[in-house]
């Protein structure tokens, strides 16, 4: 079995001393009553409830899976999932960060990121319920009517319900133009939804009394493409006004499908006949609806990879730290048994380095981007609100193309430490691997992530958010530039800043000759931008961590982690750098019937 | 009735303990803190008994540095009513604890004290006993089950034999075992409302406890590694090798 510790010291560090979080939290409006000592009682027993009643039933729920019963068209959940989902409700985890008018607890995103790492990393599959949850809880709160949060939001809120998101159909995932599913209206107001939604997650389960469907779909005089899609909610169980439950509604599940990963997440065929629906929001502007929500949605998948990254590493780490195997090259370590625990050979470090320094680093960049999702959503300062949303925008798709990435090349190292015993199901660590690899794909793939930060958020939005970012990192540099101790991160660090503004000119210029070069440069200036952001983030732990009352050798982590990463996986840097200055003539030279 | 708990915060039971080098005492530096199992366990039963009507009022107690609020708030998610932090920058040896725990029962008048049978960190299991004494009153140790009568308790205990029940008269002193119940997990609400309940703070020295910390600690050291083993032939030369070094 594997193992899962949440790592609190560590949360703490990068919220409290990296980043000034409970400063910043406390000084939002409704923040006051906010204190250290109630984050860290949430995050413990967030951490009780992960490692205690959601961790044990990862490997189980990947063997069994959902299963699916054509006659009653229901889905099944592993077993102990209906147990741990209603410790969770009892537990009022559900409300954690939803405003207090409909039932939740009003916690900032911050400590709900937080609280979501520890639930990724303890049973990814059953997360997603919640996740999706949380989706059609953003729609209602921002686009619902009063009636419809009170009817809809509040069983959600408390748990009872749960939300899906119905966008994919099988013609088109990423190109949602294209979408068929339409909506006739009906006389008393409402709407008759049909059509067929794929890929559904938690589309049908049994985890709740209800299923609330927030679906994209047509009116009939609707335009084509974008601009005429509109968003519904549709129950599983139609409800009256005063929220009794009445009879089935016209949706219904079709199969579920097979998959490599994330087995115990329902993903489900959705079948809409003429079913019951309420329009969320203006006509016509569901997908605008989509967008508002979006930060939120990404930032959330972003850390489902860092939860898969610690969770791998973890596991690897003991491995290592057991597993005796040759000698250390030096000669024995550990003479006095029959060979050395394989963490004494450099390479099995790097495996392991490469894990750690991502998993603390990505944790970092995940608080400070939902700090600013607390400071767009909270803040009564609108300049202070604007400046948050133009920095959060701009690293969302960092955050979400590069650690959903970063999640597959860790869980791929932590495999390899464990040797054959990576890749056998017994130990667990395969499972990382599978479940890893759907984070870039859905929510939007890494290329749709790559495209939104070149395309929109630097070239379309005038690079607004890259600006505030590197007037960040520049002042950093200049607050520590005659720190000693910091120079060899603040050099690197300031020359990479200078040369992403260079290499952002450069590929803009190239664009506006031929538009392909952007669709070349997006993905290496992805993964360039990520790992200049996630040096940015070591140099800032490495400050803090010195600056800070910690212990010697947590300093001594800190700064060694940092080198590692600065000296080996930064680098990377130049490779991505020579692949842009490349541009796009050797990816569009090939004449599409010469591929074979 | 009122119900006094006794509420400890130790290095948690995951952590595995490093002596510091100079052996003055273990590496509490950025470990994890927790309240001790046992504690936990006291705290539940306390809880039960006021939900079936049996207390009205628990009250969990901590004895140490100003950053033990935090965990009192814990005991007070968990269910408490109020609490008592007793401050001192000190370790507390179990006579210091139990004489502590004697004024707050005078102070307090509770129908019944809940303690753990022991603390996980010093393994101790003599507060609730000591406590007993000095207060002049029944004391029923390593609870597996406890039920209250009239003005009585009727405790089972684990003992080596197998169980063994007591009858003692109230007020007592009950310490509980690890098979008594399993402490209820934490509501979100509950973490929320906790911030608004009373801690109440009293400096140890201003209780005119005469301190009990007569054992000295010289040095601390982790145990020793094991030595490599050695294969025998038979149960003569078991039993020979087992003479040569004393052990039989
Ligand atoms: C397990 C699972 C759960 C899911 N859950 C949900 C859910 O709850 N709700 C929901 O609505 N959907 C869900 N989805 C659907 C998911 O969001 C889509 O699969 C995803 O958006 C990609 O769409 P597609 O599969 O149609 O791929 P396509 O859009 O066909 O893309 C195929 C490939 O082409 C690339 N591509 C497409 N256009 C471009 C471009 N312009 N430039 C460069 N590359 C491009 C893509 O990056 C991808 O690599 C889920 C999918 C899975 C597998
Ligand atoms: C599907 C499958 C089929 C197999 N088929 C066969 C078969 O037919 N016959 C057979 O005999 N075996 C077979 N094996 C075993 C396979 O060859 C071993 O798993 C492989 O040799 C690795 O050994 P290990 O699993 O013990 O890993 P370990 O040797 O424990 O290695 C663990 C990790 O430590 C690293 N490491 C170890 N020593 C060093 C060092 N000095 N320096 C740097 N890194 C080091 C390794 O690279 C690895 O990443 C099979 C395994 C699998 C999974």
């Amino acid at each position: 079995m594997t193992r899962y510790a949440a790592p609190l010291d560590d949360m703490r560090f990068a919220l409290y001393d990296v980043l000034d979080g409970e400063r910043t939290l406390k000084q939002l409006p409704r923040g006051e009553s906010l204190s250290r000592e109630t984050i860290d009682a949430v995050l413990e027993e967030a951490a009780r409830l992960s490692e205690q009643v959601l961790a044990p039933l990862n490997q189980s729920g990947d063997a069994e899976g959902c299963h699916f019963d054509k006659a009653t068209a229901s889905v099944t959940t592993p077993k102990g999932f209906k147990e741990a989902n209603a410790q969770f409700v009892a537990g009022g985890w559900p409300g954690l960060t939803a405003p207090e008018r409909y039932g939740g607890q009003d916690l900032p995103e911050t400590v709900g990121a937080l609280v979501k790492e520890m639930l990724d990393s303890a049973n990814l599959s059953w997360g997603n319920y919640p996740l999706l949850s949380a989706g059609a809880t953003e729609a209602l709160l921002q686009h619902g009517e009063e009636w419809q949060r009170e009817v809809f939001l509040k069983p959600i809120v408390a748990g009872r319900w749960t939300g899906t998101m119905c966008l994919t159909e099988p013609h088109c995932g990423t190109d949602l133009g294209l979408l068929k599913t339409r909506a006739e209206p009906a006389a008393d107001g409402s709407y008759r939804v049909s059509g067929t939604k794929i890929f559904i997650t938690g589309g049908e389960h049994d985890l709740s009394e209800n299923i609330v469907h927030l679906v994209l779909a047509r009116l009939p005089d609707a335009p084509t493409g974008t601009k005429g899609i509109s968003m519904f909610v549709v129950p599983k169980f139609k409800v009256a006004r005063d929220g009794t439950l009445g009879a089935r509604n016209g949706v219904a599940c079709g199969s579920i499908e097979h998959k490599m990963g994330i087995k115990a997440s329902a993903t489900c065929v959705m079948n809409f006949d003429a079913a019951e629906g309420y329009l969320v929001g203006q006509p016509n502007k569901g997908l605008t609806a989509m967008f508002t929500m979006m930060n939120a949605a990404r930032l959330a998948v972003g850390i489902q990879g860092l939860g898969l990254i610690e969770r791998a590493y973890q596991n690897s780490l003991a491995y290592a730290r057991e597993r005796l195997q040759m000698r250390a090259l030096s000669g024995p370590k550990f003479p006095h048994q029959p060979a050395d625990p394989i963490i004494v050979h450099p390479d099995v470090r790097r495996l392991l380095l490469t894990q750690k320094a991502i998993a603390e680093a990505g944790r970092v960049l995940v608080l400070h981007a939902a700090l600013l999702g607390d400071t767009h959503l909270r803040s009564d300062d609108a300049a202070a609100r604007e400046r948050a949303e133009q920095e959060l925008s701009f690293l969302i798709p960092i955050c979400k193309g590069l650690l959903t990435e970063l999640a597959n090349e860790c869980t791929y190292h932590a495999m390899q430490v464990l040797g054959g015993h990576g890749y056998i199901a017994e130990w667990g660590l395969e499972q990382f691997a599978r479940d890893a690899r759907i984070t870039t794909i859905y929510e939007g793939t890494t290329q749709i992530q790559a495209l939104d930060l070149l395309g929109r958020k630097v070239f379309q939005l005038q690079g607004a958010g890259l600006q505030v970012f590197l007037e960040r990192i520049g002042a950093f540099c200049r607050q520590h530039a005659d720190a000693a101790a910091l120079a060899e991160f603040i050099g690197p660090l300031g020359k990479l800043a200078q040369q992403w503004g260079e290499i952002t000119q450069r590929v803009g210029v190239a664009a506006a000759g031929n538009p392909e070069e952007l669709g070349a440069a997006a993905v290496d200036y992805l993964f360039y931008s990520g790992y200049v952001t996630l040096a940015f983030c070591w140099a800032r732990s490495v400050a803090a961590a010195d600056a800070g009352a910690r212990s010697g050798t947590f300093k001594q982590a800190k700064r060694a982690t940092a080198r590692f990463y600065f000296q080996r996986i930064l680098p990377r840097t130049e490779a991505h750098a020579a692949m842009l200055r490349a541009g796009a003539a050797s990816l569009m030279d090939l004449p599409e019937a010469l591929f074979g | 009735m009122k119900i006094l708990v006794g509420y400890k915060r130790v290095v948690d039971y995951n952590v595995r303990i490093q002596v510091k080098p100079d052996g003055s005492g273990v590496v509490s530096d950025g470990v994890k803190l927790s309240p001790n199992p046992f504690d936990e366990i006291a705290l539940e039963e306390a809880l039960r008994l006021r939900e079936k009507g049996v207390a009205s009022e628990v009250v969990v107690v901590g004895i140490g540095p100003t950053d033990l609020q935090a965990h009192l708030r814990n005991g007070l998610a968990m269910g408490a009513n109020r609490a008592i932090h007793v401050a001192t920058s000190d370790a507390v040896q179990p006579l210091t604890a139990a004489r502590v725990l004697l004024k707050l029962v005078q102070k307090e008048q509770p129908g019944l004290v809940i303690l753990g049978k022991q603390a996980i960190d010093d393994d101790c299991n003599q507060t609730g006993q000591m406590l007993a004494a000095l207060w002049d009153r029944p004391q029923a140790t390593f609870a597996s089950k406890v039920e209250i009568g009239e003005d009585k308790a009727r405790v089972t205990r684990e003992v080596d034999a197998g169980l063994e029940t007591l009858e003692v008269d109230l007020p007592a002193v009950i310490t509980t075992d690890l098979r008594l119940n399993e402490p209820r997990f934490i509501k979100l609400p509950d973490i929320m409302k906790a911030k608004s309940k009373p801690i109440e703070i009293l400096e140890l020295a201003s209780l005119g406890v005469e301190p009990g910390d007569h054992l000295k600690t010289l040095h601390y050291a982790p145990p020793p590694g094991r030595s490599k083993g050695v294969m025998v032939k038979d149960v003569a030369e078991l039993v020979a090798a087992l003479k040569s070094k004393g052990l039989v």
